[in-house]
């Protein structure tokens, strides 16, 4: 029997935090790739500590719905969980390149295949382009557009802003958009300056976070000059210094990062069948070649 | 009886069955069958069947508990539980859950009853919904439905403790599978079902109030300097604030440390706590700062009916009271009119408590 359990962040204050994690499992769910499909959470339950042992399978898959390498998954996930073999050289990541570690849970005996966050896996680019898709509404957009990736910056963690980076480079790398931007809420290049960095009449906006909250929702949208006040909300798209701006609230909450789970799971040996292809064909056409 | 049930029966007792009163052992040819104390030697697998039709309930009950349930220790142990396999005989078992046997779990109500062949078939609603005309109820069967329900309460505030005795009302899960049953409980409650049953076998991982202080780490490392060795008055406050049976369904078993118990009660939940949670360790950051400052002496002129008022206005916030206070009952300390009129009267412009400023 093989598992999977998510890792999530989850809110005290939020309901909505854990809408995206909830959605993603049960994709997963629906193509049967797992005995058991497990989401846990660090501030809600079940939290952490205690997600193994309510699955019942001896193998599990336990990959972070985190957004970047870091203080969560090198220490906060590995310790919670009670793996307790665990070091972060174990993934000999340059900051984007975690993969998979085996250890043993401490607590329930399993062995457990602790794989990079899904931030940072190659399909998440595809992610985004699909995420630019989805806010315009438009399954061929590139052409005449810029796009501009926006992540939290290095405040707490400089892995933040190279997962940012990695992908804004892998995409513009497909030649798709006119233009590629990373842009950063707490340093240069600002978010708040985004015109600045484009020529583009439109330009699609796409944070790299998990789930819509405080950041995304109000954040954002009033450094952007969307509008003065989140609550009284902005169109999509909105006319800022004379450029079209698609924002699209998080990417966490597009339905294909339930593809990005499963192939860190399947990058770490879990047999999953044709459950990528098939979620990829439920979720969205993979219109973005990131290979 | 099912032949399926049968066919499983010959084929398992080549390896010897003693369960729940039904005994087989290979003897020979045949075999030594053994129901209700009466033994029987019986001729090949015929004769073992011929037997064991005549004692359908033993055979369907041991099909039941070895082919459809789910063998993962901790969830057949609380199905067992349930219809209290391990003190009740068959027949005994069989007639009571022909009516049905209801076992209360936090806040939910769970009624197992035999579904036709022997099998098992449960029903899950919240224990205040047990006497609700089931047509008011709103149905469920997928058990995922559960992580939705638990989200927020009858008021539609958001729950962030699932134990919380908060759960909503107006839903009922009916016609669940024992494997169903078990994971749409284990959504309403998460892994009080893994937690009981490592407790039941002497195997609860506890970790005490100190070894769970000393692990956090980043913006929650701060409260490793809220324990200064002054005693543990300060967590009894917390268990007090935090872990009683009105705020949360956990047995709290967590205690100061290993050889410290707290001096407050750890409630009587069926399902242990068995370390502070992360809404407690959260809290505990807050009050490490709080509690870093010093007691100031202040002078403020209250009535004795106003001092009254200000301890029945706390109090009515701990007790998650205020909702339940009428408008108009002015005679209740904690009426918002009254309320009003204490702060209109007592308080400044900046809203200090009769003009005293705050000291840091």
């Amino acid at each position: 029997m093989q598992a999977l359990v998510i890792a999530a962040h989850g809110s005290h204050l939020s309901a909505g935090s854990s809408t995206p994690t909830f959605d993603h499992a049960d994709t997963i769910r629906a193509v049967g790739a797992f005995d058991e499909v497990r989401e846990s959470f660090w501030k809600e339950e079940p939290h952490f500590r205690e997600a193994l042992r309510t699955v019942d399978a001896d193998e599990v898959y336990l990959v972070p719905l985190f957004i970047s390498e870091g203080y969560f998954t090198e220490q906060v996930i590995p310790r919670e969980f009670r793996l307790d073999e665990w070091e972060p050289e174990l993934w000999d990541s340059d900051g984007t390149s975690a993969d998979t570690a085996t250890l043993t849970a401490d607590d329930t005996g399993q062995t457990v295949h602790y794989c990079g966050p899904a931030g940072t896996h190659d399909a998440m680019s595809d992610v985004i382009v699909q995420r630019a898709e989805s806010v315009t509404d438009d399954p061929d957009v590139g052409e005449g557009f810029g796009l501009a990736v926006v992540g939290h910056g290095t405040e707490r963690n400089e892995n933040s802003a190279k997962a940012v980076e990695y992908h804004a480079d892998r995409i513009d790398a497909m030649d798709r958009f006119d233009e590629v931007q990373a842009l950063f809420m707490d340093e240069d290049p600002e978010i708040d300056d985004v015109t600045d960095y484009f020529e583009s009449d439109d330009i699609v906006v796409v944070p790299l976070f998990v789930a819509d909250g405080y950041h995304t929702e109000e954040d954002i949208p009033e450094d952007m000059g969307l509008t003065d006040d989140y609550r009284t909300g902005f169109d999509v798209p909105s006319v800022v210094d004379g450029h079209r701006i698609w924002y699209s609230g998080a990417v966490g909450t597009e339905p294909l990062m339930a593809d990005v789970l499963l192939e860190r799971a399947a990058d770490a040996g879990a047999d999953v069948g044709d459950a990528i292809e098939r979620v990829k064909a439920e979720t969205g056409d993979a219109h973005a070649s990131g290979d | 009886m099912q032949g399926d049930h049968l066919d499983a029966l010959v084929t398992a007792a080549a390896d010897g069955i003693a369960f729940d009163g039904l005994v087989v052992e290979p003897d020979g040819d045949g075999y030594v069958v053994e129901v209700e104390g009466d033994r029987h030697a019986v001729d090949g697998d015929d004769g073992l069947r011929t037997v064991a039709s005549d004692h359908p309930a033993y055979v369907s009950n041991w099909y039941f508990w070895h082919a459809v349930t789910p063998q993962k220790a901790d969830r057949w142990a609380f199905l067992r539980w349930l219809e209290g396999a391990e003190e009740t005989a068959v027949p005994d078992r069989y007639d009571a859950l022909k009516d049905g046997l209801t076992t209360e779990w936090g806040q939910l109500s769970i009624t197992v009853t035999q579904d036709g062949d022997g099998g098992r078939q449960y029903r899950l609603t919240h224990v205040d919904d047990g006497d609700t005309d089931p047509a008011d109820l709103a149905t469920y069967e997928d058990p995922l439905e559960a992580r939705t329900i638990a989200k927020h309460d009858d008021s539609g505030k958001y729950r962030p403790l699932k134990t919380a005795p908060t759960l909503q009302t107006g839903w009922v899960f009916e016609g669940l599978a024992a494997a169903d049953l078990v994971e749409t409980v284990d959504y309403f409650y998460p892994a009080t079902i893994a937690n009981w049953h490592r407790e039941r076998e002497g195997e609860l991982d506890v970790d005490h109030w100190r070894e769970t202080m000393e692990r956090q780490s980043g913006i929650y490392g701060v409260v490793q300097t809220w324990d200064r060795g002054k005693g543990h008055e300060h967590v009894d406050w917390v268990a007090e604030a935090c872990c009683d049976d009105s705020q949360c369904l956990k047995r709290r078993e967590w205690q100061y440390d290993d050889d410290t118990e707290l001096a407050v009660d750890g409630g009587d939940g069926e399902f242990p706590c068995r370390e502070p949670c992360s809404l407690v360790i959260s809290a505990a950051r807050r009050w490490t700062k709080l509690e870093g400052e010093e007691s100031q002496t202040y002078e403020f002129e209250l009535t004795p009916s106003e001092k009254e008022q200000v301890e029945a206005i706390v109090d009515a916030v701990a007790e998650g009271r205020t909702d339940e206070i009428r408008e108009a009952d002015v005679y209740d300390d904690a009426n918002r009119y009254r309320t009003r009129f204490l702060r209109a009267k007592r308080f400044d412009d900046d809203g200090n408590l009769c003009g005293v400023e705050t000291e840091e």
